[in-house]
């Protein structure tokens, strides 16, 4: 019987051997923009994020919806107002064999926001907190007031081992420094040309399927459908969406796709008298409409969302009505899409004293969303049947972003009406709500991308209150009470939600992400 | 001989100081790249802290001095985006489009020449009149839809060679390259040929002309008259002085190759410097705009340098109207 045993044993042994050989499989992928280091804290940046996933944990993972999961910490909570404990996860490994400990966490906290030369650091989530380390295990967070977005935030920065502290970004591009815990390990990169990994087969997670994967910067749009036509690629992220049509009728192609965190919306100017592209009909000054809640109302009700979303984005976008796709934390369940009305609209500038309409420019940029210049002469076109006559400028986004932000004379926003996006990184509603929304103030670092200058001391309020409300249900409630609150003002005007698209050969289908970023992990076998 | 090469040489240096003016205000007074590095989450404070890092709160009289102190050194400042020396950036990336330049030269040379050869001896043949009309669309079909065209047919439909990227590097004589693979070579197939059309067409038409103004003139009919072997007058009196245009076109013309590499570069993903070029331009990384078009020029002067330098080698008019001037 033993014996017998015994060689159920082997032949079993052998059988898991010819599994593990059958599933060495290369995947490669053709990524639509590019990551600029492999220093996972050296360019707070979509592409570079999404790299770092592969190969190093966070203390707290984001899954496909941005649902915070327990990552290399297994619980965090406040154990005070001030401070939130997280428990680390033991019997980790690092790629190189060393185990992680607490100190990986305490100096990964201290690298991440000090790397020199970073374009765009990691400061911003780590700003007013102290890490302290209790014991190997055992890290707490300290904050000077209480913070409720303490797993957001945490969630956000990978962890690196000892060793990576002490290197510098080149060390990471050179592959001597890349090692975290992830799922796949470093193997090659060479920029502009691939990237490569391998599986990290002592994974502490669920190990990935694919033995290696090739990811290759094909930045242009048609290139990169070919290149998964030729079969060069297996999958490819960013599918034009002219190409979509095409590719949904071919058979040897999946289409994988999925809302996106990303809001495409229209800034209005509401805090000048006279607005430099607002004009009364025939060109004069007049008093800037916008200031009128009636006008934003009206102009909201000009724009078919359904229009665009059909025809423009070629079904791909769903039509918004508020600040983040539905499932969402602090989502409304009060609020609806605007309906397109437009006798309504035009009785709405009437009864605000423009029965004959004024004249307007929409400005956005033509190389940042999709479709984003065709968006804006949609709507310009939208609002000249309703009596606003609007011209549409578009611009490069490296153009754009400047002027839009600080472009005036005086350093304030130089356009009137634009057309902007936000991803909300955290993946809740208080990342627009205190980005775009909240009074623009310098010192608290509040309303940063309020580029329309909206400010209403209520919204401000339930916004505040939200950030320093701990317990998670009464917090959704304040945020969507301000979602609220700014929609029935007309802060902004949501027009659509991104729909991302990614394609790959038969056989293969993507779990798609609301945070766009295109992960080896999410490819899955049909 | 080196009084002419001296003041070439300082013609040639005054070019590139003026240029390095255009280039530098040109590029600095477009856009902002703080907003485009920092990322949305940022705060005010970040802003201002990516503004004060980047140098960009400094007056640009003063950037610009900084800019040629650094020159001058040697460094002509670090990416914005990828904190790295942008000579060193370009410096990486120049292999792979040196490569890419070269092999569309070869083809259009070993094309060209030969065809407009042909096609200026027997100009009514009609394989003669069909290399004219073939050459026609080399001139006037957009360069992007061609490389589209060619990997939909090649790579997509015939699937012979890749789509996109940069094959196996091989290396010969110390020099790492992917001409020196066969993975290499079907990487590099389409691109280069994709590139040279423009240039074929060019070679087509230059030989064409230059073989059927030569084979009116006085030394072709002596040669004959002499003699000569058909095969030699043609191989050897006639191409001899066709070929001071031909080299001159083919000069400047390579350093266009380099310089404008960047749509091929772009469809097919061909990591070389004319896509480190559009990637910069897009997300507005001044510091690498600027040394890849101040290296470009250094191209263009150089090669110019050289061309002026055959030319009076070929041609001892040229040296000796110079000196008159």
């Amino acid at each position: 019987m033993r014996k017998l045993t015994t060689a159920t044993a082997v032949a079993l042994g052998i059988l898991a051997l010819g599994a593990g050989a059958a599933s060495a499989e290369k995947l490669t992928i053709g990524l639509a923009s590019e990551p600029t280091s492999l220093d996972p804290h050296f360019h707070n940046l979509g592409p570079n994020n999404a790299m770092s996933v592969h190969m190093f944990d966070r203390l707290i993972a984001q899954d496909e919806r941005q649902r915070l999961s327990p990552g290399l910490a297994v619980s965090w909570e406040p154990i005070d107002d001030l401070t939130w404990e997280f428990k680390l996860r033991e019997g980790v490994k690092f790629h190189d064999g060393s185990d992680f400990t607490a100190d990986d966490v305490i100096c990964t906290m201290a690298r991440a926001p000090e790397v020199p030369n970073s374009p765009s650091g990691y400061g911003t989530y780590l700003k007013g907190k102290e890490v302290i380390k209790v014991d190997d295990y055992t890290v707490h967070f300290r904050t000077a007031e209480p913070y409720p977005l303490m797993g957001n935030d945490i969630s956000t920065i990978p962890v690196i081992s000892e060793l990576g502290c002490n290197s510098t970004t080149e060390d990471f591009n050179a592959g001597t420094a890349a090692i975290g815990t992830g799922p796949f390990k470093f193997q090659s990169y060479t920029p502009g040309e691939s990237i490569v990994l391998v599986r990290n087969d002592d994974y502490w997670g669920e190990a990935p399927i694919w033995s290696e994967v090739e990811f290759r910067p094909i930045t242009s749009g048609p290139s990169r459908v070919a290149s998964l036509l030729a079969g060069d690629v297996d999958m490819i992220s960013g599918v034009p969406t002219t190409d979509i049509e095409t590719l949904s009728g071919n058979d040897d192609i999946q289409l994988s796709q999925g809302v996106s965190n990303r809001v495409i919306y229209l800034h209005l100017d509401q805090f000048r008298e006279n607005s430099p592209y607002v004009r009364a009909n025939g060109g004069g000054e007049i008093v800037n409409p916008l200031l009128d809640v009636r006008v934003r109302k009206a102009i909201s009700m000009a724009i078919n969302r359904d229009a665009i979303v059909e025809r423009v984005m070629e079904g791909v976008a769903r039509p918004a009505g508020q600040l983040l796709p539905d499932g969402f934390f602090g989502v409304s369940d009060n609020l609806e899409v605007v309906a397109y009305d437009p006798q309504g609209a035009r009785a709405l500038l009437t009864e605000a004293g423009y029965p004959d309409g004024f004249e307007l420019t929409i400005h956005g940029p033509n190389d940042r969303y999709i479709n984003d210049a065709k968006i804006a002469e949609a709507i310009a076109q939208m609002l000249t049947r309703v009596g606003i006559k609007t011209a549409v400028e578009t611009m490069p986004r490296s153009v754009y972003f400047g002027r839009a932000s600080t472009g005036s004379p005086e350093g304030l926003p130089e356009f009137s009406f634009i057309l902007v996006g936000w991803g909300a990184g955290s993946g809740e509603a208080s990342s627009p709500l205190k980005s775009l929304i909240a009074t623009y103030d310098k010192d608290a670092g509040f309303g940063s991308s309020n580029r329309g200058r909206h400010s209403d001391p209520e919204t401000d309020a339930l916004i505040q209150q939200a950030l320093r409300t701990v317990n998670d249900a009464e917090r959704e409630s304040l945020l969507a009470q301000a979602t609220e609150r700014a929609i029935e003002n007309v802060a902004i005007i949501p027009t659509h939600f991104q729909v991302n698209t990614w394609a790959a050969r038969k056989g293969l289908s993507y779990i798609a992400r609301t945070d766009e970023y295109t992960l080896a992990m999410g490819v899955v076998k049909e | 001989m080196t009084v002419f090469v001296i003041r070439r040489m300082l013609q040639a240096l005054l070019v590139v100081f003026l240029m390095s003016v255009i280039v530098f205000f040109g590029v600095n007074i477009v856009g902002d790249p703080v907003y485009m590095l920092v990322s949305p989450d940022a705060d005010q404070a970040d802003i201002e802290a990516a503004i004060r890092r980047l140098g960009l709160d400094r007056p640009i009289l003063e950037q610009y001095w900084l800019f040629l102190k650094g020159a001058a050194q040697g460094d002509l400042g670090d990416s914005f985006i990828f904190g790295e020396p942008a000579l060193k950036l370009i410096l990486h990336h120049m292999p792979a489009t040196m490569e890419l330049a070269f092999s569309a030269l070869i083809l259009a040379i070993v094309i060209g020449i030969p065809l407009g050869l042909y096609a200026g001896l027997y100009p009514d043949s009609r394989i003669s009149k069909g290399i004219m009309a073939v050459s026609i669309f080399g001139f006037s079909l957009p360069t992007f839809w061609v490389g589209l065209m060619l990997i939909m047919l090649f790579a997509v439909e015939l699937r012979w060679v890749p789509a996109t990227g940069r094959g196996d590097l091989g290396s010969f004589l110390g020099i790492q390259s992917s001409l020196f693979t066969l993975d290499g070579l079907s990487h590099i197939f389409l691109p280069a040929l994709n590139l040279a059309l423009l240039k074929i067409s060019l070679a087509i038409r230059l030989t064409r002309a230059g073989v059927r103004e030569a084979m009116g003139q006085d030394y072709v009919k002596y040669a004959r008259a002499k003699g000569l072997a058909t095969r030699r007058i043609i191989l050897v009196h006639v191409m001899k002085n066709i070929m001071i245009p031909v080299v001159t076109v083919m000069g400047l013309e390579f350093g266009s190759l380099i310089g404008f590499s960047v749509v091929t570069e772009t469809i097919f993903a061909w990591p070389g410097m004319g896509k480190l070029l559009i990637d910069a331009i897009l997300q507005l990384d001044r510091p690498v705009v600027v040394a890849y078009l101040m290296i470009i020029v250094l191209f263009f002067v150089l090669i110019n340098l050289v061309v002026d330098i055959l030319y009076s080698i070929l041609d001892p008019r040229v040296r000796l109207q110079d000196q008159g001037a």
